[in-house]
């Protein structure tokens, strides 16, 4: 009996989460031009108009530039921060590693008036580097989170070992330290790339009309015409989102298991 | 002669607690060395000196006439054995024997022949594709070993190698060791809390207690002549009597315990109406018929515990209770029953108090 309501229970809860979604994405495949159901038939024309009207096609490669863009540079400061927060020897790493997740937790609006009035200032307003460093501090603290977790498995005896061996310390991290820390970085990286991808609040605030987005296209076109292009986008943006993360559990299950072997 | 290894009034401390006082060791060119002592007692703290994990804060170090305590651990050429074996897990078992080699630029042709050569020593050679989470505890531990041993480094460090290890797989282990200290002539340091351990495989013992050596010997002298009551309490089993001493012959002396009269072997520095300990392991104790000796005590029985290769006995002569372990016994002994306890004066260890 117990076990019947447990069963029930996650499948409403799953159900609360994903009917939203699942409602919206039928509505790409409609042949009418409103944002309806029913659905009077099936067609491909929105995903055509993806790909054929410039505002769309232009916000697509814009995502991919500012995605890659921030992804790169998250990736590696993140993991820069990771490394240098790791095992303490920092005075304050408390302090600092608070600080590097705090773009998580700030009210996007906030950040997105400050970065607008900070940009300005080095003459980055409305330009991709700006775009670019905006997302990357939002992205940031998905990096240093996953790097961490992947460093924090790393047995210290194990690089210990390569050093007794003859490895200098730059060797050691090369040969041992990152490609134990791989999984992790690259999860991180996938969900800097999510991340920025779906990004629209600071972007709003600190992108002119040559860097807007997929997402943020897909907020003013909302506001504007309500057209199924939306739905359209919404599925293009999930099946991306979903493969990334499909990507990013392989990882971490392979690193899981590489951890548990190197614990006796 | 300079020693291979040399510790010079080495002190490390960690804030304010001290983890080594002032060490002085020497160590002879392939001697198998353990450094024994409960946790806490600095022997591990020495091991990770010797290997450049941790630097002295007073004192140095030298090996083979250089000075040492200074240099990084990837240019000490010592081969580390890890409790834990510490592999690489994302390499193969091939290419975790192969790391150190690489680490000295070897010709890829010379690295795979001596890799195979030492795997075959080891008999290791089929599973060398395999990832270190495909081997089981004791063929991890033989990779770490032949790992260790493969760059011909001047020293093996092992830091209880064989704490993780089942005990049959740790009497097998503790041969090949041996085996392999004979074979190739190695200098080994080992780091062990298994006084067995210990006393089986070394050619010295380190006895380390807070931070200071309590006694450096071969293992006979450090179970048969104990320096200190910690050293004679901590390898293997004894009985510690607390006595004074009465009377001064020429070999012998005599201590009163509890009352009772022992003689004891002379020694330098005996005074009269000493404090003194006196250790005396069980298996010197002899019982009925067997007694002999120049100290026969008269005790009852007051408890005998079946061991199957011996018996343990508990012994009582007033408030002075002790224990012996005897092959056999001469005749059925209840509780209760009074016998004749002997040892010789040899197998009192008198010990400063």
């Amino acid at each position: 009996m117990l076990r019947v309501l447990q069963t029930l229970f996650g499948l409403l809860a799953v159900a609360f989460l994903m009917l939203p979604i699942l409602a919206i994405l039928p509505l790409a495949f409609t042949s009418s031009v409103f944002l309806t159901y029913p659905i009077p038939s099936w067609s491909l024309r929105w995903f055509e108009e993806l790909a054929t009207a410039d505002a769309w096609r232009m916000s697509i490669v814009n995502s991919l530039i500012v995605g890659a863009g921030a992804t790169v540079l998250s990736t590696l400061l993140g993991t820069l921060a990771a490394l240098g927060l790791r095992g303490r020897v920092l005075p304050l790493a408390g302090v600092f590693r608070t600080l590097f997740l705090l773009p998580m937790v700030v009210p996007a609006v906030v950040l997105g008036v400050g970065m607008q009035i900070f940009l300005a200032r080095l003459g980055l307003g409305s330009s991709y580097t700006g775009v670019i460093l905006a997302h990357t501090v939002l992205c940031v603290p998905f990096v240093v989170v996953s790097v961490s977790a992947s460093l924090q498995g790393i047995d210290p005896t194990v690089e210990r070992a390569a050093m007794s061996l003859g490895a200098p310390p730059a060797t050691v991290f090369r040969l041992v330290t990152l490609p134990l820390a791989l999984p992790g970085v690259v999860s991180g990286a996938v969900f800097a790339f999510a991340t920025s991808l779906d990004e629209v609040v600071i972007t709003l605030f600190v992108a002119g009309p040559n860097q807007r987005t997929l997402a943020r296209q897909m907020f003013s076109s909302i506001r504007e015409n309500i057209s199924p292009t939306v739905a359209a986008a919404a599925l293009l943006l999930i099946v991306g989102t979903l493969c990334l993360a499909g990507l990013a559990a392989l990882l971490r299950r392979r690193d899981k298991r590489l951890i548990a072997a190197s614990a006796p | 002669m300079q020693p291979f290894i040399q510790f010079e009034s080495v002190s490390k401390a960690f804030g304010p607690l001290t983890v080594v006082d002032n060490l002085d060791l020497g160590i002879a060119k392939g001697e198998f060395l353990s450094l024994l002592g409960p946790s806490g007692s600095g022997k591990t703290t020495i091991l990770m000196m010797l290997a450049g994990f941790e630097r002295p804060t007073s004192g140095t170090i030298h090996l083979g006439g250089k000075r040492i305590d200074h240099l990084p651990p990837h240019r000490r050429q010592m081969g580390v054995v890890f409790q834990n074996y510490a592999l690489f897990p994302h390499m193969t078992v091939a290419e975790n024997v192969a790391f150190p080699l690489r680490m000295q630029r070897l010709p890829r042709a010379e690295i795979d022949r001596r890799v195979e050569r030492a795997l075959d020593m080891v008999r290791l050679g089929a599973l060398k594709d395999r990832r270190p989470s495909q081997l089981s505890g004791g063929q991890q531990q033989r990779v770490a070993l032949t790992r260790a041993l493969v760059f011909e480094p001047d020293v093996i460090l092992m830091d209880e190698p064989l704490g993780a290890l089942d005990k049959q797989l740790r009497e097998h282990m503790q041969i090949e060791i041996r085996d392999l200290h004979r074979r190739l002539g190695l200098t080994i340091v080992f780091v062990t809390h298994d006084q067995t351990e210990a006393l089986t495989m070394s050619d010295r013992i380190g006895v380390f207690n807070a931070g200071r050596i309590e006694q450096l010997d071969a293992p006979h002298a450090v179970y048969d002549t104990p320096r200190s009551r910690f050293v004679a309490q901590f390898i293997g089993e004894t009985n510690l009597m607390e006595g004074r001493v009465a009377a001064l012959e020429d070999a012998t002396a005599t201590v009163i315990v509890e009352g009772l009269p022992l003689r004891v072997r002379r020694t330098d520095g005996l005074a009269l109406g000493q404090e003194v300990s006196l250790s005396l392991r069980p298996e010197r104790i002899r019982l009925g018929a067997d007694s002999v000796g120049g100290n026969l005590l008269p005790v009852t029985i007051s408890d005998c515990v079946y061991h199957g290769d011996h018996m343990r006995v508990q012994l009582a002569s007033g408030p002075l209770g002790l224990v012996a372990r005897c092959e056999r016994l001469a005749g059925d002994w209840a509780v209760g029953t009074p016998v004749t306890a002997g040892f010789d004066p040899a197998d009192l260890t008198v010990l400063a108090r």
